[in-house]
């Protein structure tokens, strides 16, 4: 039985520290979570994307008010009702819109942060682990939400991607994973339709949602052993730093607290962030509506265009320049590559790409070649643009096989 | 200054990403034509009917070469010379006082009753003048289907539903005559949404201005009424569907769906755009165009004003966060180093 | 004693996990095409009524199905159905450039779409314009004098191998 202060005042810090601890959890949470001193602005990217998560969080809640998941009146719903009558409807729509692809820019720089410094080794497996199932939860969250205008490209997009579960040709294998019910088991109807509707929307607006929150606490805990990484690679010792800071060295300790140091950088940051990401909202939001989808869902007339949203274009390029079942491989390759990479990686370093000698250039040619994939699945499959698209693809296969082989001649600094 | 480096490599990087995939590929993926500015000259028709021939020389059939050559090089003659004499017509001086007389011979169906003359309602023209260029009108009476580039839908264009129009104003005076009557006389201060229903209305309906091709569609008292009514737009549709090939799209947000050079230029000449289509050359002129643009846009993106009149303010209060923020930021780090 | 506590909670957790399946089995029939999707998805279409050059149009999918039956005089093709010497063409009436729904001429013996011009002979293959590849044909099978669209038969299959057709 715990001890309880009786003569302690309803709702006084005393009252509260002893039915739940809030002094403690402060402690824990924020006033002594430690965070290295030495770190720059790409550090400030888990914050935004919780932030950027939130206004999505927040205007989907105004949205689903009066969208209505019927492939009748869903395209009217959005862009008439929402649009002109809803009061500042357009506003929450052109937020949610924007923020959708924004959010992953910000997923890769944040990516692209951690192999740089190479906070994915040594005992912070788990935190790139779980990061990589937020990429695809939200991968997956972006794609379902993007059916919901059912416009031309909602329709068709989710005609050629659910067709990728139909699995591979009769020829590959004797047709391992042949399974044309598969896809109609997904869509709940032959063609994309009313069923196939009204699962996306429950998936966008509850289930994924639901789960993206749990495995961000997930990833938010696996941050809390291994600490975070710094720019130089560092091992900090964090119980000298901390009891150093704590005695007032701050000078002298290489740590600061979360709440208020680190945070106050943090929301600058992001206040950078917030004046950029409303000027989108505001002036230049068409990058993240694409005109096509203002064109309602017809399945009777394929638009003479067909692709996914910027962020997915590189895996789909990796896709596409191959006959079917190549590609569904080199496709499924490129899915499960990233997650890997902890284990990949056999250098025994953590250091910057730029210290690491191959691994440096690996990188930069990584990130290089993404870039190309990503703009090589946006121009119509023709010509020059498939020898490209065709060439990159190859040379990100390359360069995962090579990973290993790069970073084991690594010595240890 | 580390950490201006820093910003700059992502800068660089998210930039190159965006001018791939929107601005170049979009470069890539739709052909870009030029405006001609409103004004119709024929030229466009007589580049693509020498197209044409191109295209019909690299057949590989000789028997269909020769027989597709020779319909080409008709077609380019035919183009050539309709659009000279309309050329000749538009220097004559008219007479709106003559032109009048004529113009009654146009009112037996552009009389505003409303009702379907071979796949469409014919027009009011009360403000002809205002919204469709002289040219253009001059080609439209001398032949309706070259004018409007969709004679290739018709052996004969005496079958185009204005077809007759070729047999009842001929001679080049009477024609300066009725146009010059039309461009002085049928002018009115037009509003976006007229010009609309004007120009596009009869085929196009636009649900979000709560218009179909029979105009707007008032409130009924009882259901009764109302699926009357709907009855008489699906049988109105039926017949456009049935001239068109299909019933032309919806307009309500197409301000959204296509670019403005496509809108400007499609609205020019359809056929640039959409080779083979069977929508007519409209014919507007720089003034009418911008009305109808107006309304799509009232129709399209009904938001606009409201972003542009919030936009400043959310932006102002963020940099004064930001401010605020480093500040803060400036004071909470000032001893750590 | 441990053991036995070890038994009795592995017996618990075995049981829960057939709950647990039986629970999914539940969940995946939830997901699965409503019976009155399926039914739609598969039209069964007597050919024994269609006349000689005249189209019938059906609709499977809700896409419409051009059915015309061929005259003794009209060209063969590999892309037609034969039924009890009866030659007919089966396909899905949508143009192949911009899914339009082109329009059959009997004195011409070809499609003709109106939005872009495109033509189709009486074999659903493209003769002109801006169409990239024939009509396509749906998945059939013969059954008596009647086809069932949606499923799957050797004749198609053999269309499909040989590239005469692509899966829709």
């Amino acid at each position: 039985m715990a001890h309880f202060d009786e003569k302690a005042k309803p709702f006084s810090n005393q009252w509260m520290n002893d039915r739940l601890a809030v002094d403690t959890v402060k402690k824990v949470l924020s006033t002594e979570y430690w965070i290295p001193k030495n770190i720059n602005f790409l550090w400030a990217m888990g914050m935004i994307l919780a932030a950027t998560f939130g206004l999505l969080i927040v205007s989907g809640i105004f949205l689903v008010m009066y969208y209505q998941p019927d492939t009748k009146t869903a395209f009217d719903s959005v862009n008439y009702t929402i649009m002109t009558e809803v009061g500042y409807g357009w506003l929450w729509r052109h937020i949610h819109g924007v923020a959708a692809s924004v959010v992953f820019l910000i997923i890769y720089i944040h990516m692209f942060t951690g192999i740089y410094y190479g906070s994915y080794k040594k005992g912070r497996e788990m935190i790139w682990l779980t990061g990589m199932l937020l990429f695809v939860l939200f991968s997956a969250e972006a794609f379902s939400g993007y059916m919901l205008p059912w416009g031309q490209m909602s329709y068709w997009a989710g005609m050629v991607i659910t067709n990728l579960f139909g699995g591979f040709t009769k020829d590959f294998l004797g047709g391992i994973g042949n399974i044309q019910a598969l896809v109609e088991w997904i869509r709940g109807d032959y063609v994309p339709g009313q069923a196939f509707l009204s699962r996306f929307f429950m998936l966008h607006v509850f289930l994924l949602p639901l789960v993206i929150m749990g495995v961000i606490v997930l990833h938010f805990a696996a941050l809390r052993i291994p600490h975070v990484n710094n720019q130089d690679g560092e091992e900090v010792d964090f119980e000298k730093s901390a009891r150093l800071y704590k005695e007032g060295n701050k000078k002298e300790s290489e740590v600061i607290p979360f709440n208020p140091v680190f945070l106050s950088k943090d929301i600058f940051v992001m206040g950078i962030y917030f004046v950029l990401f409303f000027y989108l909202v505001f002036y230049h939001f068409e990058f993240a509506m694409d005109p096509v989808n203002f064109d309602p869902a017809d399945g009777l007339k394929t638009p003479a265009h067909i692709y996914p949203e910027w962020y997915f274009l590189w895996s789909y390029e990796i896709l596409r320049p191959f006959p079917f079942n190549v590609g569904l491989v080199a496709f499924g390759f490129a899915q499960v590559a990233f997650f890997l990479l902890p284990f990949l990686d056999r250098s025994p370093n953590v250091a910057p790409a730029n210290r690491r000698g191959l691994f440096g250039i690996w990188f930069w040619l990584m990130l290089i070649d993404m870039i190309v994939l990503t703009i090589m699945g946006k121009l119509p499959p023709e010509g020059v643009w498939n020898v490209i698209g065709f060439v990159a693809a190859l040379t990100f296969i390359i360069l995962f096989i090579l990973l290993p082989f790069i970073t084991k001649t690594e010595k240890k600094a | 200054m580390k950490e201006f480096k820093i910003l700059a490599v992502v800068a660089f990087f998210t930039l190159v990403t965006y001018w791939g995939v929107e601005p170049f590929a979009h470069s890539q993926m739709h052909k870009h034509v030029e405006s001609n500015n409103f004004s119709y000259d024929g030229k466009a028709d007589i580049e693509e009917a020498s197209k044409a021939i191109e295209v019909a020389k690299n057949i590989t059939d000789a028997n269909k070469k020769a027989k597709v050559l020779d319909a080409a090089n008709k077609k380019l003659a035919d183009k050539k010379a309709f659009w000279a004499e309309v050329s000749q017509v538009s220097k004559l001086k008219g007479n709106a006082a003559a032109g009048e007389a004529s113009f009654a011979a146009c009112m037996a169906c552009h009389n505003g009753s409303g009702a379907n003359m071979g796949g469409v309602i014919p027009p009011k023209l009360d403000n002809a003048g205002s919204l469709y260029d002289k040219n253009y009108l001059i080609a439209l009476i001398k032949d309706p289907a070259m004018a409007s580039n969709v004679d290739h839908k018709y052996d004969n264009t005496m079958m185009h539903p204005m077809g007759t129009v070729k047999t009842m104003i001929t001679a080049p005076q009477q024609i300066a005559d009725v146009v010059e009557f039309i461009k002085t006389k049928k002018v009115v201060k037009l509003t976006p949404q007229v010009a609309f229903e004007d120009a596009c209305g009869r085929c196009h309906a636009n649900r979000y201005g709560n218009l179909t091709q029979l105009g707007t569609t008032p409130k009924f008292k009882t259901e009764q009424e109302a699926l009357t009514h709907r009855v008489k737009v699906l049988d109105e549709q039926d017949k456009i569907k049935a001239y068109m090939g299909k019933l032309p799209p919806d307009l309500s947000i197409i301000d959204r769906a296509r670019s403005a050079n496509f809108m400007e230029t499609f609205i020019q000449d359809p056929q640039s755009q959409l080779p083979g289509t069977s929508m007519p050359r409209v014919g507007l002129s720089k003034d009418g165009y911008a009305m109808v643009q107006a309304y799509l846009e009232k129709t399209g993106d009904p938001s606009k004003e409201a972003r542009h009149a919030l936009g400043p303010w959310v932006i102002v209060f963020f940099i004064i966060f930001t401010m605020l923020a480093y500040l803060w930021k400036k004071s909470q780090w000032k001893d750590l180093h | 004693m441990s053991s036995r506590r070890d038994f009795m909670g592995m017996a618990l957790g075995g049981f829960a996990a057939l709950g647990g399946i039986a629970a999914l089995y539940a969940a995946k029939k939830t997901w699965d095409p409503l019976p009155s999707v399926k039914a739609g998805g598969f039209t069964t279409i007597d050919l024994s009524v269609a006349k000689e050059n005249e189209l019938v149009i059906e609709k499977w999918r809700g896409k419409p199905i051009f059915i015309l039956k061929k005259s003794a005089s009209m060209p063969k093709d590999n892309r037609e159905i034969v039924i009890g010497g009866n030659r007919y063409l089966v396909a899905i009436g949508l143009c192949t450039h911009l899914g339009c729904i082109p329009a059959y001429l009997p004195n011409d013996l070809m499609f003709k779409c109106a939005c872009h011009g495109g033509e189709f002979d009486s074999n659903g293959k493209q003769t002109f314009g801006p169409p990239p590849r024939p009509l396509d044909i749906p998945p059939f099978k013969i059954n008596g004098t009647s086809l069932v669209l949606g499923e799957t038969g050797p004749e198609y299959e053999k269309m499909l191998a040989n590239k005469l057709t692509q899966s829709v």
